[in-house]
C-alpha cells in the first residue's frame, strides 16, 4: 500500500470514527437512559414507598406483587397497572414536573387497602 | 329535642330533581324527632312516599377510639327507624354492610349477624347493594348468598330504581356487561322518568387517589344523561355530599360505624376519632321524600336517635 493511498484510508476511517461518535452522542442525547425502579406491593405498603426522581429522566417502575393482586396509581402522571403476583407490570414514563405526588393501590385488597400509598418525590 | 318539620326540610332543588335529606345519628337515640317530622305530614300527596338509606354499616369492624359502640351503632339505627310513627316505604343500605376479612367464614359470619341484626326491621321491604367490604375480595360471592343480585332494578310508585354495582370487580370498575344491562334498562324508560340510581362508590372522580371514585363511572353518567330526572344516592365516602354532574345529582350518605375525613382535608385518608362530647358524631342515616306530584325529592339528614 502506498502512502497516498494509507493517508486516504487512514483520513476516511478518522471521519467515520468522528461521524459515528458524534451520531451515538446525538442519540444518547435523544434517549437517555432510563432508572429502573423496583416496588415490591404486598399487604398493605409499597417497598419502598418514597421514591425521588429527577424532572425530565425517564423511569421505568418493575413493580411486582408479595401476596395478591393490587392495583398501583400514579394519578399525576396518568400511570397505573394491575400488579399480580409471580409477574412483573412495568409501568414508564418521564416527570415533566417537580412536587410530591402520591401513589396508591386502586385493586382493594383487603383490611388495609384504603392506607396502601406512596410517595412520589420529583426534584429538579 | 329538635324538631323537623316535614316542610322545612333543607331543600335540594338545585341538585337535580329536588330532594330533602333528613340525617340523624346524634346526642342521645330517640327517634322521636324523626317522628315528629311525620306527624306534620297532613298534606301527604297520593303517590308521594319516602323511603329510608342506610349505609355503611361496616358490621364487625373494631376500634375503640372510633367507635366505642361498634356494635350497639346498628341496633339503635334499626330502632331508631322501628320507632318512626310513620313507616317508610322501604330501605335501601348502600353497600359496605359488613367490614371486610380475608376469612370466607368469618366474612359469611358478618353477614348472617348481620341480616339478623336488620331482620328486626318492621318495614317488610329492603333493598340491599354491596360495597367493596363485602364483595371485592371474592368478586360478590358471598354476597351474593346471603343477599342476592348484585345489580338489579325495581319500580315504586312511578319511580324507576336502578341498583349499579362498582364493587365486586376489585378495580372499582362496572364493566362493559353491566354498562350493556344498564343501557338496555334505560331504553325502556322515556326521557323524562323519575329515576334513582342506587350505589356504592361515587360515580364521579369525587377524590381518585382516596379511591372515591369509580374507573368507568363516567360511562354510567353518559348513559343516564339523556334522562332528564335521575338522581343518585351512594355511599363509600361515611359523609354528606352533594354534587352535580349536569343535570345528574348525586348525594353520599353518613356511615353507621365512623365517619371519615373531608375529601383530601388530611395527607392519609383514616377514621375521624369518636368524640367523646359528641358521640355519635359524623354518623347517621338519611330519609328520602319522594314529592312525585312536584317531580322532585326531598331529602333529610337525621343523627342515629333521628334527632
Amino acid at each position: 500500500m502506498n502512502h497516498k493511498k494509507r493517508i486516504l484510508i487512514t483520513g476516511t476511517l478518522l471521519v467515520s470514527a468522528i461521524l459515528s461518535g458524534l451520531l451515538i452522542h446525538s442519540r444518547a442525547e435523544a434517549v437517555p437512559a432510563e432508572r429502573v425502579i423496583h416496588i415490591t406491593a404486598k399487604k398493605f405498603d409499597f417497598s419502598p414507598d418514597s421514591i425521588t426522581l429527577k424532572k425530565g429522566e425517564p423511569v421505568v417502575f418493575e413493580i411486582s406483587s408479595a401476596d395478591r393482586e393490587h392495583g398501583f396509581n400514579l394519578r399525576a402522571f396518568g400511570v397505573r397497572t394491575n400488579v399480580s403476583s409471580g409477574k412483573v407490570s412495568r409501568i414508564r414514563f418521564t416527570p415533566d414536573k417537580t412536587g410530591k405526588f402520591t401513589f396508591s393501590c386502586d385493586v382493594f385488597c383487603g383490611d388495609g387497602h384504603e392506607e396502601m400509598t406512596g410517595t412520589v418525590i420529583v426534584t429538579e | 329535642m329538635s324538631k323537623f318539620d316535614r316542610r322545612g326540610f333543607i331543600k335540594l332543588a338545585g341538585l337535580g330533581g329536588g330532594i330533602v335529606f333528613v340525617s340523624s345519628l346524634g346526642h342521645g337515640l330517640g327517634l322521636n324527632a324523626l317522628g315528629s317530622i311525620l306527624d306534620h305530614a297532613n298534606g301527604k300527596v297520593e303517590n308521594d312516599f319516602y323511603f329510608v338509606q342506610l349505609s355503611d354499616t361496616h358490621w364487625g369492624f373494631a376500634g375503640p377510639k372510633v367507635n366505642p359502640d361498634a356494635e350497639g351503632t346498628l341496633k339503635k339505627a334499626v330502632q331508631a327507624v322501628n320507632s318512626l310513627e310513620e313507616q317508610p316505604d322501604f330501605i335501601v343500605f348502600t353497600g359496605d354492610l359488613t367490614h371486610t376479612t380475608d376469612d370466607v367464614q368469618v366474612r359469611k359470619d358478618r353477614m348472617s349477624q348481620f341480616k339478623d341484626i336488620v331482620g328486626a326491621l318492621k318495614v317488610p321491604t329492603v333493598h340491599f347493594m354491596a360495597g367493596e367490604h363485602d364483595a371485592s375480595l371474592d368478586r360478590g360471592d358471598a354476597y351474593q348468598q346471603a343477599f342476592g343480585k348484585l345489580n338489579y332494578t325495581f319500580d315504586h310508585k312511578g319511580v324507576h330504581f336502578i341498583v349499579v354495582d362498582n364493587v365486586s370487580d376489585p378495580g372499582a370498575i362496572v364493566g362493559e356487561s353491566q354498562l350493556n344491562w344498564l343501557k338496555a334498562d334505560l331504553k325502556q324508560q322515556k326521557a323524562d322518568a323519575r329515576i334513582v340510581v342506587l350505589t356504592h362508590r361515587p360515580l364521579f372522580d369525587l377524590y381518585p387517589d382516596w379511591d372515591w371514585s369509580t374507573k368507568d363511572g363516567s360511562a354510567v353518567i353518559d348513559a343516564l344523561m339523556p334522562h332528564k330526572n335521575v338522581t343518585v344516592f351512594y355511599g363509600h365516602i361515611h359523609q354528606e355530599n352533594h354534587h352535580m354532574t349536569g343535570h345528574i345529582a348525586h348525594h353520599s350518605a353518613k356511615s353507621l360505624m365512623f365517619p371519615l375525613p373531608a375529601p383530601g382535608s388530611v395527607p392519609k385518608k383514616s377514621p375521624v376519632p369518636w368524640d367523646a362530647s359528641a358521640p355519635y358524631k359524623g354518623l347517621g342515616l338519611r330519609s328520602i321524600e319522594a314529592e312525585l306530584k312536584q317531580a322532585k325529592y326531598e331529602i333529610k339528614e337525621l343523627n342515629v336517635t333521628g334527632a
